[in-house]
């Protein structure tokens, strides 16, 4: 084929999304989509609303005063450093591995314990890892976590669909199960006294002190977010959606299929494991219960809340159900039922999830209609 | 037509699945620059015929050779990367990525692009995706699509989609590209314009097999036709050969294949 012609390459590309804005534009049937509006905006202008978001998001310990945000039953910076900032760390390595890649993974709250554990095992009495050394704790946490996440996909991945969720729901359970009958591991009683991240630079961080802690687990979810987003618009991220959307015409186009889904796998869980990490800098004891298989379907149920294949739907289906229990906790013992029927509407009205995973293409609806003939060309056509 | 390097030789494969043996020892080869037809009636073998090449499906007997190399155990990617690409005969794009992504993923598979090179934004990722952005869209013009090229895929006229599954096929740089009935569903004019875009393929170098039920396009487009019945060649040579043998009038006659026939009938009677 003739050597690529670069004049013609951006005027078609910015013909079709002047049609794309026309279409949506015109189209009657459109309705009004808060997403949609923001990529419309100049950049300028999407800048700055997402600098002021980001900033809000920053000081949201320190904004207790407002009306209706803040949980009421327990302390806000608790609930935001000891369950959202897991969730939603948890929420985003579950989506690599489920939204982008399509691998049902039903045990993913191995690869939190996993984090959880190691962070535990390196901080309390076996090793002491304390000031500086919290950090290299933390570092080969999220090593460890992911390199079993190798070790455990490299026999799984060979399974597909309903057969690897089968098989990842049974790994869960083995390591929570390990968990519970090694002494090493605390046994029943888990591993208690994990200390919290030290203080560094200008962040002091002690244990009745949350704030700060926010502010160094938002900026860890914001890191993961812009790595992500990196993956996603490279031939890795090409290559997982191409393994979820069809696996054998994905390998027969040249995509090294497994290879992909166990970095998949190792990327996730990576992910999981700082989750964990972060679980433990508050929670000073953990034990093998709080990974139990409920965990497993809460975390891919944020995921599918917040809206599968989308790192934005995974964060907020990870904060809301982190944050939602604890916010209508005034229900008491009602709020789970409640935060239940809250998702039973969801999957009804709005199965794509909150932020769905595309929204700039059109509609098929929009598309001039080729009329295709299905008939077997008679003879007099000739 | 002899003396011509030979891109792929089909060395006396056998197929069996258990009790069913879908080919029985069929011969045959494709030379470098041809436009090879593959015909026959419905459950001849043709698809499996195609899984065996592209490495879906390993011989049960013999072997399928490419450029003189045996394919051995390769794995099915690895066969893309080596020259072959294929089509589907049922559409198997990826169906959530947009006309332009699912051609990049076939031009992904000559790139290296990994982890580290993706997020620290090394100079070959950016490289990488700048020409694979640039030739998907070249390759979106040729087969004349490439003002959809920002819509899902599963959005697109099923004509668009016959069309994108050959861009994305030729964006993996075959040596040879594997047409599994392209022209299926489509009417007339549309197979007319097809036609031209097969010969517009060779024309740019690329050797192309031809699975196709439409007796008029596979006699108006190929330089050679291997004819399959029950998983066996009967026949194999010019179009015009093939037209007038009588194994294969016969096989197509016999077989029940709603209006095939009578378009061999006559073709054949003109």
């Amino acid at each position: 084929m003739s050597t690529p012609n670069n004049d013609t390459v951006p005027v078609d590309e910015s013909m079709a999304k002047e049609m794309i804005k026309a279409a949506t534009k015109s189209s009657p049937r459109h309705r009004f989509s808060p997403i949609d509006a923001f990529s419309n905006l100049p950049s300028q202008a999407r800048l700055a609303i997402s600098l002021v978001f980001l900033g809000f998001l920053y000081v949201l310990p320190w904004l207790t005063w407002l009306p209706v945000l803040p949980t009421t039953g327990s302390d806000f910076s608790t609930v935001l450093t000891t369950l959202v900032v897991p969730y939603v760390l948890i929420a985003l390595g579950l989506n690599v591995v489920v939204g982008q890649a399509g691998l049902l993974d039903l045990g993913y709250v191995g690869f939190f314990a996993i984090g959880a554990y190691t962070m535990g095992v390196l901080t309390t009495k076996h090793f002491q890892w304390d000031g500086i050394l919290w950090f290299a704790a933390l570092v080969v946490a999220v090593v460890v976590t992911s390199g079993l996440g190798v070790l455990i996909g490299a026999p799984t991945l060979r399974l597909r669909g309903d057969y690897l969720a089968i098989v990842t729901l049974g790994f869960g359970e083995i390591i929570r199960i390990v968990a519970k009958n090694t002494a090493w591991l605390g046994a029943a009683e888990g591993i208690s006294g994990i200390p919290s991240m030290p203080s560094f630079l200008w962040f002091k961080i002690d244990i009745l002190e949350a704030r700060w802690l926010w502010t160094v687990g938002l900026s860890a979810i914001l890191l993961v977010i812009f790595v992500l987003s990196l993956l996603e618009r490279s031939r890795v991220g090409r290559a997982w959606t191409a393994v979820r959307e069809d696996e054998d015409a994905a390998e027969l186009m040249g995509v090294p299929t497994f290879k992909f889904k166990l970095l998949a796998f190792a990327i996730g869980a990576a992910i999981g494991g700082l989750g964990g990490v972060f679980y433990t800098t508050r929670n000073s004891a953990i034990y093998e219960n709080q990974f139990a298989i409920q965990q497993s379907i809460l975390f891919l149920a944020a995921v599918v809340l917040g809206g599968l294949g989308n790192r934005y739907g995974a964060v907020l289906g990870g904060f809301l159900v982190a944050y939602l229990p604890e916010r209508l906790r005034f229900l008491a013992d009602k709020r789970y039922f409640a935060f239940g029927i809250v998702l039973v509407f969801m999957m009804i009205f709005r199965p794509q999830g909150l932020l769905p995973r595309r929204t700039k293409a059109r509609t098929a609806t929009d598309a001039p209609q080729v009329t295709v003939s299905t008939s077997v060309p008679s003879g007099g056509a000739s | 037509m002899s003396s011509v390097e030979k891109i792929l030789e089909v060395d006396h494969v056998t197929m069996r699945f258990g009790g069913v043996t879908a080919l029985v020892d069929v011969d045959f080869h494709i030379d470098k620059g041809e436009i090879l037809g593959l015909i026959g009636p419905n459950g001849a073998g043709k698809t499996t015929c195609f899984n065996v090449m592209t490495g879906v499906y390993r011989a049960t007997e013999g072997e399928i050779r490419f450029l003189g190399q045996p394919l051995g155990n390769k794995k099915r990617f690895q066969i893309t990367k080596a020259g072959i690409a294929r089509t589907f005969q049922n559409i198997r794009l990826f169906p959530e990525m947009t006309a332009l992504e699912n051609v990049m993923v076939g031009g992904d598979t000559h790139h290296k692009t990994g982890v580290l090179a993706a997020v620290l934004r090394l100079p070959i990722h950016r490289h990488e995706e700048k020409t694979g952005r640039a030739r998907a869209m070249e390759l979106l013009q040729f087969m004349g699509i490439a003002d959809r090229s920002d819509d899902l895929a599963r959005n697109l006229p099923y004509g668009y989609q016959r069309r994108l599954e050959i861009a994305r096929a030729l964006a993996t740089d075959p040596k040879l590209l594997c047409l599994d009935e392209p022209a299926a569903g489509f009417n007339p004019a549309e197979k007319e314009d097809l036609m031209g875009l097969i010969r517009k393929i060779r024309d740019q170098g690329y050797t192309v097999l031809l699975i196709e039920h439409d007796m008029r396009l596979v006699m108006g487009v190929t330089d050679r036709i291997v004819v399959l019945e029950f998983g066996k060649k009967i026949a194999e040579g010019s179009p015009s050969e093939i037209q007038n043998d009588p194994r294969v009038v016969e096989a197509y006659l016999g077989a029940p294949d709603d209006g095939t026939e009578a378009l061999v009938d006559e073709e054949v009677g003109s």
